[in-house]
């Protein structure tokens, strides 16, 4: 083989690998995303039952029922809308009520959100970031949830001090405190 | 006056660095030995003030000095000893504090051990090296300081998160930082040969044990990680293609790359002008990494946009780096002289392809990662990408790689026989095809994929082995020639052996845990039992205890096989009172390379405690694997070649010449 056509396999090898790796991403890009909505964009928008997206909210409060074999059922809530969801395996250690939530799953022909996944990836605030700016864009967003406390300010020890240090955003590194969550 | 102290030798290990960065390549311009030298007492003298900036902070931590914000923010005056020191690293400004004082180490280094290096060389690599530390030392002092006082100090600190409040967090954050910041020697090796405008197979052999370095650390601090992730999240999950994960995968997929085209260069004198685009694409991974991870990025692109201090500088930072040394590459690189010929079908041809498929597979795992982000940036959608995408993508890609990486070892450099290696492989394609007729026939009627994939797992590892005893000619010669001729081989084979024959025992792992994991979830009582894979776990009782800064609810499990009791297992669950916070500790039981998972949930009004068990089969395989790929590399590193040291290029004199 001269140089030429040596490159040449060379190359043509490298484009062959590199269409194969894009035709992949491209599949995989139609068939494994999911969307994320509020109960607000599903009332909109309304998601045909059996597709798959992520639902995300606030847990309404009072509305967390644990029936058998570890079935629970809570409202997800956003302000304007509400959306029941039902859900069978263990809650994450950071699930609670009146606090963000996100679950993946799809619609069932009732009406109801059928989990498989809930998760609570978030801090301590409890607030997942899709929730969070959707909450914001909504306009149900209390300003304290992420502010960044100014420890100069106030004494520490104020209730207004230390509810703003609840607040303060944890960057933590690459542990695994940022993917709890549960599935089956 | 220990926070101020620390603060002052960080200010003046910035000052050191900028003439780090500037006088050595003065005195690489004007030929001038003193100046070039002086690269050398500057990254001592700057390791040795980070060190201490360093010691500063961890001293804050373990006095629980709560005038300080990081340690009012991070620690516990009731927080064990090991928490609090591991705590320096458990947040933002003393990761980076980390981060930089593991970039003067490895600077220091090569100020120490680079005495064989040319002056010249030296002094460019030490110069690049400080243009990193400024820019994160900058980055500290500016927008993350570790040691800001409060003015008016708590009583008590606020306690660290207790999902990190566990030996991984001690071990997991330095291997991976030794690993992504290793990586900065590479580059740094890089970016100064493109400015001397040279580069022979003498560079390759310098930079390969430094690459080989990062990459083992970068190894065991993956697998880490995912070990703290599996048994501390308390859902038996040990990959979550989470982008935080894929920020350290892409540094290690480059950087596997790179040490495979190294070799090349090294031995053949041939793909320099990409090896050196790899060792500057393997550090800008790693500068990503750290921008995905440190900038809040993920956890808001609104949080990015809205407090943009930090994610803007780390940007910066990100785009002066990739884009200068991009820039340099672009320009210089031709001028390099191309290297040596080689048939497609050979040794060399083997490790492009092995590249090929690693920067591609790299490339997939970037665009998943970063897709979600520019598109929330560019419309506003918000989606999720995550296991399935990778599965469709990163499986395919890795597949073949591995279907072709028993024959590489085999094949002659420039012009190798495919038949011939074919023909040395038939014992391990024999030992596959078994593997896969026996796991069909036991797992009748399940997936056709998990016996293929172990197949193909035992192909790699069959393969690994055969090299070696095609090498030591085992079974042709008496069997103490062949144990003489396996001491005699040069270590890096073995190494080569170890680190491939680990990539098959990681796919075992994976394959057995995905496939034939079982699990039992449900409420228990006391009394109740549980069958699990064989296996009878009977709860005995729930008992409350009290922690150093917590209060544990425990479990307590007799397990037990046909009718014999094995052994006791107490998962528990923990409550933190000053963060209001609860994490699983889960309870394991090793059996063989298999374990069994408990971990609780909830406790009902009844008393009845939601319970995970999980039996993993062969689970621990996922993590012996990368152990072995690192002892492979350790192997490697070894080697009498590396050790001796890289001989002196023919013509020393060349690199005292200015870079036009």
């Amino acid at each position: 083989m001269t140089r030429k056509q040596r490159r040449l396999t060379m190359i043509g090898g490298s484009l062959a690998v590199l269409a194969v790796a894009a035709a992949l991403v491209l599949n995989a890009m139609r068939d494994s995303i999911v969307f994320f909505s509020t109960p607000t964009m599903v009332a909109e928008k309304h998601i045909a039952a059996g597709k798959r997206f992520r639902l995300g909210g606030l847990v309404q409060p009072g509305s967390l029922v644990r029936g058998d074999n570890l079935v629970v059922t809570f409202t997800v809530a956003d302000g304007s809308a509400a959306l029941p969801v039902s859900y069978k395996g263990m809650l994450p250690d950071l699930f609670r009520e009146g606090q963000g939530v996100v679950a993946e799953g799809a619609l069932d022909p009732s009406g109801v959100f059928k989990a498989d996944t809930v998760l609570a990836k978030h801090d301590e605030t409890y607030m997942p970031r899709e929730v969070a700016d959707a909450l914001k864009k909504q306009g149900h967003w209390k300003d304290d949830y992420g502010a960044k406390p100014d420890y100069n300010a106030k004494p520490p020890g104020t209730p207004e001090a230390s509810r703003a240090a609840q607040g303060a955003p944890q960057a933590d590194q690459g542990a695994p405190q940022a993917k709890q969550g549960v599935s089956q | 006056m220990i926070a101020e102290a620390g603060h002052y030798a960080l200010v003046l290990a910035l000052a050191l660095a900028l003439i780090q960065s500037t006088v050595p390549m003065a005195g690489a311009r004007w030929r001038d030995p003193t100046l070039m030298n002086v690269a050398r007492s500057t990254a001592l003298a700057q390791l040795l003030f980070v060190a201490v900036s360093f010691a500063a902070l961890v001293t804050l931590h373990v006095t629980s000095d709560f005038s300080v914000v990081n340690v009012f923010e991070n620690s516990h005056s009731m927080k064990p000893l090991i928490y609090k020191i591991t705590g320096v690293w458990g947040n933002h400004e003393g990761s980076m504090l980390l981060w930089v004082s593991i970039l003067a180490l490895f600077g220091g280094l090569v100020a120490a051990f680079g005495n064989n290096l040319p002056l010249s060389l030296r002094a460019h690599v030490l110069v690049v090296q400080a243009w990193v530390a400024s820019a994160f030392y900058l980055f500290i002092l500016i927008t993350s300081n570790p040691f800001l006082r409060i003015a008016n100090p708590p009583i008590e600190g606020r306690d660290l998160n207790p999902v990190l409040q566990d030996i991984g967090l001690a071990v997991h954050p330095p291997l991976l930082y030794l690993g992504y910041v290793g990586f900065s020697i590479s580059f740094s090796f890089a970016v100064a040969a493109l400015i001397e405008g040279r580069i022979d197979a003498a560079w390759a052999r310098w930079v390969r044990p430094w690459t080989l370095v990062a990459w083992i650390f970068l190894t065991l601090g993956i697998a880490m990680g995912s070990y703290w992730a599996y048994y501390e999240l308390g859902w038996g999950g040990w990959w979550f293609w989470d982008p935080v994960e894929n920020a350290s995968l892409m540094p290690w997929l480059a950087g596997t790359a790179l040490l495979h085209s190294a070799v090349v260069m090294e031995k053949r004198n041939a793909l320099k002008v990409w090896t050196i685009l790899l060792a500057i694409l393997t550090f800008s991974l790693s500068l990503l990494g750290t921008f995905l991870v440190r900038s809040g990025v993920l956890t808001s692109v609104h949080a990015f946009a809205t407090d943009p201090t930090r994610g803007v500088f780390i940007l910066l930072i990100l785009c002066i780096f990739i884009g200068g040394s991009l820039s340099l590459y672009a320009w210089r690189a031709s001028a390099l002289k191309q290297g040596g010929l080689f048939a497609p079908i050979s040794r060399e041809g083997a490790l492009v392809l092995n590249n090929l498929f690693l920067t591609t597979a790299c490339a997939t795992v970037f665009i998943g990662t970063l897709y979600p982000l520019a598109l929330e940036v560019l419309t506003g959608d918000k989606i999720s990408v995550g296991a399935p995408f990778f599965n469709l993508t990163f499986a395919p890609l890795f597949l073949p790689l591995m279907l072709a990486m028993p024959f590489g070892p085999l094949l002659a450099w420039k012009r190798g026989d495919l038949l011939g290696a074919a023909q040395r492989l038939t014992a391990a394609g024999v030992a596959a095809l078994i593997a896969i007729a026996v796991l069909w026939a036991w797992t009748r009627g399940g997936s056709a994929f998990a016996p293929l994939a172990i197949g193909l797992a035992v192909f790699v590892i069959a393969g690994a082995l055969s090299d070696l005893a095609e090498r030591t000619s085992l079974f042709r010669v008496p069997f103490g020639t062949a144990m003489r001729r396996a001491r005699g081989l040069p270590r890096s084979t073995w190494g080569t052996v170890f680190a491939h024959a680990g990539v098959g025992v990681a796919l075992i792992g994976i394959v057995c845990e995905t496939t034939w994991n079982s699990e039992y979830i449900g409420t228990m009582k006391p009394d109740d039992i549980a069958v699990v894979a064989g296996y009878e776990l009977k709860l005995d009782r729930v008992t409350q205890r009290q922690g150093p800064n917590f209060r544990e609810m425990l479990a307590q499990f007799t397990v037990s096989l046909d009718g014999k009791r094995l052994s006791a297992m107490t998962p528990s669950k923990r409550n933190f009172t000053t963060r209001g916070s609860s994490t699983t500790e889960a309870a394991l039981l090793t059996r063989g390379a298999s374990q069994l998972y408990i971990s609780l949930g909830d406790t009902a009004a009844d008393g009845a405690t939601a319970v995970r068990i999980y039996h993993k089969p062969l689970v621990l395989l996922i993590w012996f694997g990368p152990v072995l790929m690192a002892f492979g590399g350790m192997l490697s590193l070894s080697d009498r070649r590396l050790r001796v040291g890289a001989p002196k290029p023919a013509k020393a004199l060349r690199g005292l010449q200015p870079a036009e």
